[in-house]
């Protein structure tokens, strides 16, 4: 049974890597749990509460020595020394970024496993870390611009004026863009939001914002789920529209970041100038560059013209209780796919995708970058529209010619037909039309009494059998009372369920 | 005025009623007159036929034939209403189906009656009438026990699984053919040995054509027993030189006819390949892509997801009618709505085992019919919905239909319940729908399972609110 560690972040880190609700999940796992005397403080969990989980509160240098260590923010040098041999680390690392790091964690001999290294399929979305606390960052943006921003977002029509809705500009609707969205518009902003990819249009506006489109002969093709780069022209026409959204426009708030390069710039110190006092800007890509001219990392800015820049990089931090949880979440997930017989034994599978991307350092070697996985949701919706006409192509011939067969022999059948038939057969003919235009006609709620009452006067057969219950032959007598007994159970069976049936149907309104 | 005169007068005015009864159905403001219309159109076509059969000279037989049809109507109506007051909602599939087989078995008596009754003919009407006892035995006996195998199915007392011969289409291929030949047999020499055969033959073959087709594809099946039900009327018309009934045979033929092409463009395939072949033929390919975890979700959070949505929609399938578990459904309806949340219900048309089976469950458990739409009604508007409810429903919600043309139900109309904020899927385990395809649904991110009993779990959810 291995030992699982919780360590207390360093200083700027409020979040903590487990709470005392996916303690118990993990010890349900098989696992045993000793976590850092003041881990969850910062989060608001007390070490009592953790021990009630059944968790251990011991110092620090247990927790960091245990068999499978969990951290949020990668460990300082000092830090990676505390790890043993062995060791399993788990945290949000940035092995693309830092290399370095890599390199120490694999000159201790562990193995290393990056949160943020999850890959984009449906069934590691449970462990997405990035997602969980991009969704946070985006909510927590929204509210940094509101304390800075000296209006309200909403209008409203006071007694003391009026007053106008924010307008608020979301450049890009990833997981962090459309939770920005989301609380802006529902704290009652007028909210606009642009993205290269057209495909989020509808998820934009299902939660109250307005796509802005930037016009360009290309479509941008997402084969893994995440955004590229952009080319020329496009990025001509977007800087164009963001100068006339810079100008009008009160909030701005940036999430425009590419996996491994630095953040594409979007909105210039022009932009910037154009803007009116008292705005406010959150670059949420402040650490990896910025998308904001003037942004600074971890920091509040104020232009000479009065706009305010944020440039936070904290932001799930600043809600430490949520982001734990679910960040918490996240780890658990993780645990559980590593430990399938739930014995607290872990085993790394390098055939499973999602344990092979998460994986960077194996027993002292660097296994990052992992094979590339793609996402196939895309290609597969394009082959679509080829696949489904194919069907019904045939008709209109086809139909002509039956249609043409269909009249010859009925007119062979009819004239060849003795004296009554070709009378029947007209009656025949002329109800079968009337049938299907009326039946046409019927609502489709009520089919099932359709198909009880047809059955009813289906039962009309009843007539033909009255009819020979006179007759000189006694079978034929025994017969059609047969007949008659069947066919009347259908003649009043079939009509009393019907009305029992419409009766059952009212409307909601005379209630 | 003879008696002749006056039965054929009625008749015309019983044929119009059957019309106006039918076109009655047409919304469910007029329904209940259209059933009166029907009732008092069968009231006149039957007293008319039964002072006709009397108004000739009395004999013997009159007498005794007088007797029997009394007795056989009282016993009959005593019948007939008492299954209709205490079937079940959940069990209308199978009493029409049953009701479907009695028109059958009278077909049948009724065209060999007509062979044990030789009248004097010309030998062209003779032979006419020859082939009319035929055909109308051939449909009668087909659809005879094509309606007790689908009533077998339908009440479980038969397996569901499709019944697979080999060389089935050449079964019924063959069967077609002997048909023809015993007809022509017939015409040349009336003999009661072929008559026998031919019942025989026709008997076996309804029950071979319904035993072949599965399960799901009954709503199909029922409303073509309904449509042969319809011409084994029409044919004993033919054969009684009887107007009223070819009318009323050809009214309900093609009422039957046209439920059988919706229900058919509603699961996209063509009525042929639902009567001569299941799903399961040909193995479904190409479900080896990833697949991905599905998520599970407690009633409590259930309820707490519901009481902060504005807009719910419930879609019901089969699996609602199994759990019997209408009731607690509208009961959560009717409390949703009582907290202001519009609630409402999107309906497959082949959800359930008849057409518009779903529909008449709901009324039952008293959901008004002002919010249960259709599927065309309500697709537009799941996207702006905060919570789908998907209940015993499985491939009338699948995406693949939509999204991979690869899927053996490519094309099928389903009800998108995936563009929805949150979908929530009653299921008893993880296990295919009737047509065996996996469904992408259960892994998408805004969908969570609810594993159990329908009707536990809406009742669990009923006390969490």
């Amino acid at each position: 049974m291995s030992l699982i560690g919780v360590v207390l972040e360093q200083q700027a880190e409020s979040r903590v890597a487990a709470t005392p609700e996916t303690v118990k999940v993990i010890r349900s796992l098989g696992y045993d749990v000793v976590v850092e005397k003041g881990a969850g403080a910062k989060a608001s969990f007390p070490d009592s509460a953790y021990e009630a989980a059944g968790a251990r509160v011991e110092s620090g240098d247990s927790a960091w020595g245990a068999d499978i260590v969990l951290t949020v923010s990668a460990p300082a040098d000092a830090e990676i020394k505390k790890l043993k041999k062995g060791a399993i680390l788990v945290g949000v690392l940035s092995p693309a970024l830092k290399p370095e790091l890599l390199a120490a964690l694999a000159a201790q001999g562990v193995t290393a496993l990056a949160m943020d290294a999850v890959p984009r399929i449906s069934r590691a979305q449970s462990m997405d870390v990035l997602s969980s606390m991009a969704n946070i960052a985006g909510y927590r943006a929204v509210v940094e611009a509101a304390h800075e921003f000296g209006r309200f977002f909403t209008g409203q029509v006071t007694a003391a004026g009026k007053v106008a809705p924010a307008k608020v500009l979301v450049a890009g609707a990833g997981v962090a863009g459309l939770a920005a969205i989301g609380s802006a518009s529902s704290l009652g902003a007028i909210v606009r939001a642009t993205d290269p990819r057209p495909e989020v249009a509808d998820q934009v506006k299902s939660i109250g914002g307005e796509y802005l489109l930037v016009e360009v002969e290309e479509k941008m093709e997402s084969s893994d789920g995440y955004a590229k780069e952009t080319s020329k022209a496009y990025e001509q026409r977007a800087a164009e529209m963001y100068s006339e959204q810079a100008a009008d426009v009160d909030i701005i708030i940036t999430t425009a970041l590419i996996p491994g390069r630095p953040a594409p710039k979007l909105i210039t110190a022009e932009d910037v100038a154009l803007m009116k006092p008292g705005s406010v800007i959150v670059d949420m890509a402040a650490a990896q560059g910025g998308n904001v001219a003037g942004s600074v990392a971890g920091q509040k800015v104020v232009t000479a013209n009065g706009v305010t820049i944020l440039g936070y990089t904290d932001l799930p931090s600043r809600l430490p209780a949520q982001s734990s949880q679910l960040y918490g979440t996240n780890l658990v997930n993780l645990l559980k796919l590593l430990t399938p017989a739930k014995d607290g034994k872990t085993v790394i599978d390098f055939e499973d995708v999602i344990m092979r991307s998460v994986t960077v350092v194996k027993d002292g070697e660097t296994t990052w970058p992992p094979p590339p996985v793609q996402v196939s949701a895309a290609p597969v919706a394009k082959a679509e529209p080829v696949a489904m006409p194919e069907k019904k192509k045939m008709s209109a011939k086809t139909k002509a010619g039956l249609i043409a067969l269909g009249l010859a022999t009925l007119f062979g059948i009819v004239s060849l037909a003795p004296a009554p038939l070709p009378q029947h057969f007209l009656v025949l003919m002329l109800s079968v039309v009337v049938g299907f235009y009326v039946i046409g006609k019927v609502h489709h709620a009520l089919h099932t009494p359709l198909m009880s009452v047809t059955n009813a006067i289906s039962g009309i057969v009843v007539v033909a059998a009255i009819l020979q219950v006179t007759d000189t032959i006694l079978l034929v007598q025994i017969l059609a009372f047969f007949g008659v007994l069947l066919a009347s159970i259908n003649v009043f069976g079939g009509f009393a369920v019907t009305s029992r049936m419409l009766k059952m149907f009212t409307r909601g309104d005379n209630e | 005025m003879t008696a002749q005169a006056v039965a054929n007068a009625a008749y015309v005015a019983a044929a119009l009623l059957f019309i106006m009864s039918l076109a009655g159905l047409s919304k469910h403001e007029t329904g209940r007159t259209g059933i009166r219309y029907g009732i008092a159109g069968m009231a006149i076509a039957m007293s008319a036929t039964v002072w006709l059969t009397l108004s000739g000279e009395w004999t013997d037989s009159t007498l005794l034939g007088l007797g029997l049809l009394v007795a056989a109507l009282a016993i009959g109506a005593v019948i007939g209403l008492w299954r209709a007051k205490v079937v079940a909602m959940t069990g209308m599939p199978e009493l029409i189906a049953l009701f479907h087989s009695f028109v059958g078995l009278t077909a049948v008596l009724v065209g060999w009656n007509g062979a044990l009754h030789a009248k004097e003919l010309t030998p062209t009407l003779a032979a006419v009438h020859s082939a009319e006892v035929f055909i109308g035995v051939f449909i009668g006996a087909i659809t005879f026990t094509g309606s007790i195998v689908a009533y077998l199915k339908l009440s479980a007392k038969m397996s569901s699984k499709p019944l697979i011969l080999p060389g089935r289409n050449l079964l019924n291929l063959s069967a077609l053919v002997v048909f023809v030949v015993l007809t022509v047999a017939y015409v040349i020499t009336p003999e009661l040995g072929l008559l026998i055969a031919v019942t025989a033959l026709a008997l076996a073959l309804g029950w071979h054509l319904v035993a072949s087709i599965g399960g799901g594809d009954m709503p199909v099946v029922v409303s073509m027993l309904n449509s042969y039900s319809g011409w084994a009327a029409a044919a004993t018309g033919f054969l009684l030189s009887n107007d009223l009934l070819i009318v009323t045979g050809a009214l309900v033929g093609s009422s039957g006819a046209y439920l059988s092409y919706i229900m058919c463009r509603a699961m996209n395939r063509s009525f042929i390949s639902v009567i001569f072949g299941g799903y399961g033929i040909e193995a479904p390919s190409g479900s080896d892509e990833e697949v991905g975890e599905h998520t599970e979700i407690e009633a409590s959070s259930v309820a707490e997801l519901l009481s902060n949505a504005k807009s719910v929609v419930i879609t019901p399938g089969y699996g609602m009618a199994v759990a019997q578990a209408q009731y607690p459904v509208a009961e959560l309806a009717k409390k949703l709505r009582e907290k202001g949340i519009e609630v409402r219900f999107g309906i497959h048309p082949v959800a359930g085992r008849l057409p518009g089976h779903m529909n008449v469950l709901l009324a039952e458990a008293k959901v008004p019919y002002d919010i249960v739409l259709e599927m065309d009604e309500i697709n537009e508007d799941l996207a702006g919905t905060n919570v789908v409810l998907v209940i015993g429903a499985n491939d009338t919600v699948n995406p693949a239909a939509t999204e991979n043309p690869s899927s053996p139900i490519a094309g099928m109309p389903v009800l998108k319940v995936w563009e929805a904020e949150n979908v929530i899927v009653f299921k008893r385990s993880m296990a295919s729908g009737y047509a065996g395809v996996a469904n992408p649904l259960f892994y998408k991110s805004n969908a969570k399972m609810l594993f159990g009993d329908a009707k536990d779990k809406v009742n669990d959810i009923l006390k969490a609110l």
